[in-house]
């Protein structure tokens, strides 16, 4: 992998993700052990800088970060400088003259952290950016999809759940479709973004990869499960009712909520995932989440070993002779 | 078979010169394979560790060696060093992770480190750092098929299957039938291409 | 190729009244006003065109200019300019957005409103006629708000601002989005006869909006600005325009279905007239997720260059606005030169200022259409003459002998590299930069005083 940043997976080919998903396990391995803890970022400084509360993500970056030996500075927004009308720009040249070899960002407003990695040597990671994008989610994903089904390729993902706001499932799209599987997005209509499927099999195109139908959009939930072999449910938050998207979780619930009767419909054996925190009861039913075909726990599990591939394989922002 | 005529040859001409054939290397695997046992006293306690990638199928043929022998089986490891190298900084992109298998946990035995060629001794080096992610091993000691010199750190093999002094641009090729379909070990002379990494 | 880096511009601020003499020879006179389009000569004497035709005496005194090979026209009139002063004066002045008109070509410009204070009264309207007298390099006028404070409460005082001598009124930045209080503006704007230009923007349906809703806004997760928020606006516009029989001037169309509202109610005989952008004219969505204008010059993704309002739409959108122009549903272009400081865009897209510094790149942009065979010639210079003059009723867009002195001369096939440092405007706010833009203005002359000359 020879790239700056992990922005997106939009522009990874299919050799990059499976680089990617090698590492994994090999990182995996290396959890395993008694000590996990490997040297190849040793003296490397990584600042964690997250203007989004995020304690699962922001954890699982850290604890990737020290087992591949770096070290790890937090940056919140509540309490620093953010808080005094320090601009993005300001942060990030500090981030410059403090000479961070890497950043994790995660960042309410979609496209921030490609404004840093303009602007900074060091390697950005994005760590979610508003409704955009949050690779490294996908990319474990990816991973425990693989690890469980062991192939990717020709698989049907389902994703349920508001779509229209999700990093996660627009990051899972191109993660998903850019390994050959076909991806189904379904939500309530108000939740659909316009014009998404269009979008990928564009990119997709872009990128040499001719699934045929890469990306439906349905509201029809039993369709959208039908043959799945993924089942991947969004968290469904309340301000969607007070935008008047949704008219009651409890409505959200009956027409669009996994439960086990909705689950048999998708191919036996098929996986249930959910980036978390779930609304139990509301996009998902509490004995699909802690079901047989639930794993939701591997997920968190994989989250650190993804993050630690990714880390080792990015160059750390100084990048010296070829050898 | 004669290493002076070996060295014979000016550096700038190139070369290839077959240093052991593969009667040869069994030879040599045979005596390290007793020459261990003859050291530790027998196989108790004793892992095999091959260093990826030619120290892997290595580690397995001393093991079956010593099976035969004693016929007891000696566990034997896959090690890949590759976050533990020292020259990760100089490199554009990072190389990609094999598996690394150790069966057991290392605290109390003796681990024979396995690699075809000694040579700076960094990757040896790296090799004894990751092994203490698994524990504190007694003994660690280390095998290899040729000591082709240059070291660059204080570290000496405990089993050589062959000294052979080389000059820096020379190239030193272990080649395994698991890997390449034969069993013979090459030196060779390019002037202009690369030699030996480890 | 020429850069504009070694090109010795000239730009004289106008400290006297645009009283100077000229002779324009032997370039390709297009003045649609007038239905010319031949090669002639053209005399300004003091200020004022004296005569056009092959051959004619130089007045005296007058400067001689050679313009074989170059085409003639009259100078371009703005009728959506954003000075930016008072208030904003970091992003632009009127003496610089006023330079910045004349390295465009463009002799005249309509001031719009949403300064600070917003012009909403006399004392405004007074300071930045005056100051545009003193400090200016082109003609200003002035366009006054349409509600007081441009806060879409209480109307403005209309007459006031008319007698103080605005040409028409605008929120612009803002839209009226009170249906009672746009029907009274409008029927209040008959007392004057000047038109309300309305910002056609449904703000129920743009809240939070980065883009255009589309494949674009969805795959970069920025909240869409849809078509319809303009389409409904206008829609309704329209219908108060015929209730009130006012004139209404739609600013700055963007969506290829507002032009069948605007078509429909022109059928029914409301007046109702309509400008577009360079930007919407040429420029679409996917700008927005990155493009590469050539090996050395590309915009990255959220590239807050691209960010503008309206935003820009797809290419079925500014096909439709090129065919409006041709058909005369659209009356003509205006640059909506919206100048920002740096900080104003250095910063997430979410908070970055809308809006595409114009003036200095507008000529170039339009005549890609025309290379394009999008526009003739002819068409595209009626859309920046006499077209949008005769939208504000200003006495200006054509070369009949009498009228200003106001003259532009340009080289619709001279390729110059967009740079913005060299920008005349402060605001380098621009998706262009490093974009090979083919026809540049060689010389901006008003009332017979060349303001600009690139002819060295």
């Amino acid at each position: 992998m020879r790239r700056k940043d992990v922005l997106d997976l939009d522009d990874f080919t299919p050799d990059e993700l499976r680089e990617v998903l090698e590492t994994t396990a090999a990182m995996k391995e290396v959890l395993a052990r008694p000590i996990r803890r490997v040297p190849p970022l040793r003296g490397k400084t990584i600042v964690n800088c997250f203007y989004e509360a995020s304690t699962r993500t922001r954890v699982s970056f850290e604890l990737a970060a020290k087992n591949l030996s770096a070290d790890v500075v937090n940056i919140t927004a509540s309490g620093s400088s953010v808080e005094k009308g320090e601009t993005l720009i300001d942060t990030t040249r500090t981030l410059q003259a403090l000479g961070a070899d890497m950043v994790i960002m995660r960042h309410g407003a979609s496209g921030a952290p490609y404004l840093v990695a303009r602007e900074l040597d060091a390697s950005i990671i994005n760590a979610g950016d508003g409704w955009h994008a949050h690779p490294t989610q996908a990319l474990l994903d990816l991973f425990t999809v693989q690890s469980r089904l062991g192939s990717i390729e020709g698989r049907r993902v389902a994703i349920v759940g508001d779509i229209l706001h999700s990093r996660v499932a627009r990051s899972a799209t191109w993660g998903f479709t850019t390994l050959g599987a076909q991806v189904v997005l379904c939500a309530p209509p108000t939740l659909l973004p316009i014009g998404f499927a269009d979008a990928v099999s564009t990119g997709l195109r872009a990128k040499g990869i001719s699934t045929p139908c890469p990306v439906t959009m349905t509201h029809d939930v039993d369709e959208a499960l039908r043959d799945a072999d993924v089942v991947m449910a969004l968290r469904v938050q309340r301000e969607r009712m007070d935008a008047g998207l949704l008219p009651s979780l409890r409505e959200y619930s009956r027409e669009w909520g996994i439960t086990r009767e909705r689950i048999a419909k998708a191919r036996f054996g098929a996986l249930v995932m959910h980036p978390g925190p779930m609304n139990e009861g509301v996009e998902i039913s509490p004995e699909v989440a802690y079901g047989p075909q639930s794993v939701i726990e591997a997920q968190v599990t994989n989250g650190v070993a993804v993050r630690m591939a990714v880390m080792y394989l990015l160059a750390g922002g100084r990048a010296g002779p070829a050898v | 078979m004669d290493v002076r005529n070996a060295l014979e040859p000016s550096s700038e001409d190139a070369f290839e010169k077959q240093i052991l054939d593969a009667d040869g290397l069994r030879r040599a695997l045979t005596r390290i394979a007793h020459e261990i046992l003859e050291r530790n006293g027998g196989s108790e306690d004793l892992i095999l560790v091959g260093m990826r990638s030619r120290g892997v199928p290595l580690a397995h043929r001393l093991s079956s060696l010593i099976g035969q022998f004693e016929g007891a089986l000696v566990p034997v490891g896959e090690l890949d060093i590759t976050m533990f190298r020292d020259d990760l900084e100089l490199r554009l992109t990072r190389p990609a992770i094999q598996p690394t298998v150790i069966p057991r946990d290392l605290t109390g035995t003796t681990v024979v480190l396995v690699d075809d060629v000694l040579y700076t001794g960094r990757t040896v080096r790296a090799a004894m750092d990751a092994l203490l992610s698994f524990g504190r091993a007694r003994q660690i000691q280390l095998a290899v098929i040729v000591d082709r010199g240059h070291r660059e750190l204080p570290i000496r093999a405990d089993y050589v299957g062959k000294n052979l002094p080389t000059a820096r641009h020379e190239l030193v090729e272990v080649r395994l039938r698991e890997v390449d379909g034969i069993d013979e070990v090459m030196l060779s002379s390019h002037p202009r291409s690369g030699t030996n990494q480890a | 190729m020429s850069n504009q880096n070694n090109d010795p511009i000239r730009l004289a601020t106008a400290h006297g009244r645009f009283l100077g003499s000229v002779v324009i020879r032997g370039g390709r006179v297009i003045d649609p006003g007038q239905g010319i389009d031949a090669i002639t000569d053209i005399a300004v004497r003091d200020g004022f065109v004296d005569s056009v035709g092959i051959g004619i005496d130089a007045p005296p005194g007058a400067q001689v200019i050679d313009a074989r090979g170059l085409i003639v026209t009259p100078g371009f009139v703005d009728l959506h300019t954003h000075l930016r002063e008072p208030g904003f004066e970091y992003r632009e002045t009127i003496a610089t957005g006023t330079a910045a008109a004349a390295a465009g070509g463009f002799t005249t410009v309509c001031a719009m409103p949403n300064t600070e204070p917003a012009i909403d009264t006399t004392a405004v309207v007074d300071f930045i006629r005056d100051t545009a007298r003193r400090q200016g390099s082109v003609r200003v006028y002035v366009i006054g708000a349409i509600t007081r404070g441009r806060k879409g409460k209480a109307l403005a005082d209309l007459i006031e601002l008319a007698t103080a001598g605005v040409v028409a009124y605008s929120d612009d930045g803002d839209c009226v989005t009170d249906s009672a209080l746009m029907r009274n503006a409008l029927a209040y704007s008959r007392t004057t006869g000047r038109p309300v230009v309305q910002h056609a923007e449904d703000r129920a349906l743009t809240t939070g909006a980065q883009m255009h809703e589309g494949s674009v806004s969805a795959r970069l997760g920025l909240a869409g600005w849809p078509r319809a928020a303009e389409e409904i606006i206008v829609a309704r516009d329209c219908e108060l325009a015929a209730l009130t029989g006012a004139h209404l001037h739609v600013a700055h169309v963007s969506s290829a279905g507002t032009l069948d509202f605007i078509r429909r109610a022109r059928s029914r005989g409301v007046h109702v007239t309509a400008e577009v952008t360079p930007h919407h004219l040429t420029l679409t969505d996917t700008l927005v997720g990155g493009h590469w204008w050539s090996a050395t010059a590309s915009l990255p993704a959220y590239d807050t260059s691209t960010k503008v309002n309206p935003p820009l739409r797809e290419t079925p959108d500014s096909l439709a606005m090129a065919a409006g122009l041709r058909d005369g549903v659209i009356d003509c272009i205006a640059t909506d030169h919206a100048p920002h400081a740096t900080t104003d865009k250095h910063c997430e897209y979410q908070a970055a200022a809308s809006g595409i510094s114009n003036l200095e790149t507008a000529l170039g942009s339009v005549l890609a259409v025309v290379h394009a065979g999008g526009l003739t010639l002819v068409e595209a210079i009626a859309a920046l003459t006499i077209r949008p003059a005769r939208v504000f009723g200003l006495a200006s867009g054509t070369l009949l002998p009498g009228m200003a002195g106001d003259v532009t001369i340009f080289d619709p096939d001279r390729e110059w590299c967009v740079d913005p440092t060299q920008f005349r405007s402060k605001g380098r706010n621009t998706p262009l930069a490093g974009h090979i833009l083919r026809g540049q203005v060689i010389q901006t002359i008003v009332g017979g005083e060349v303001i600009c000359d690139r002819s060295a």
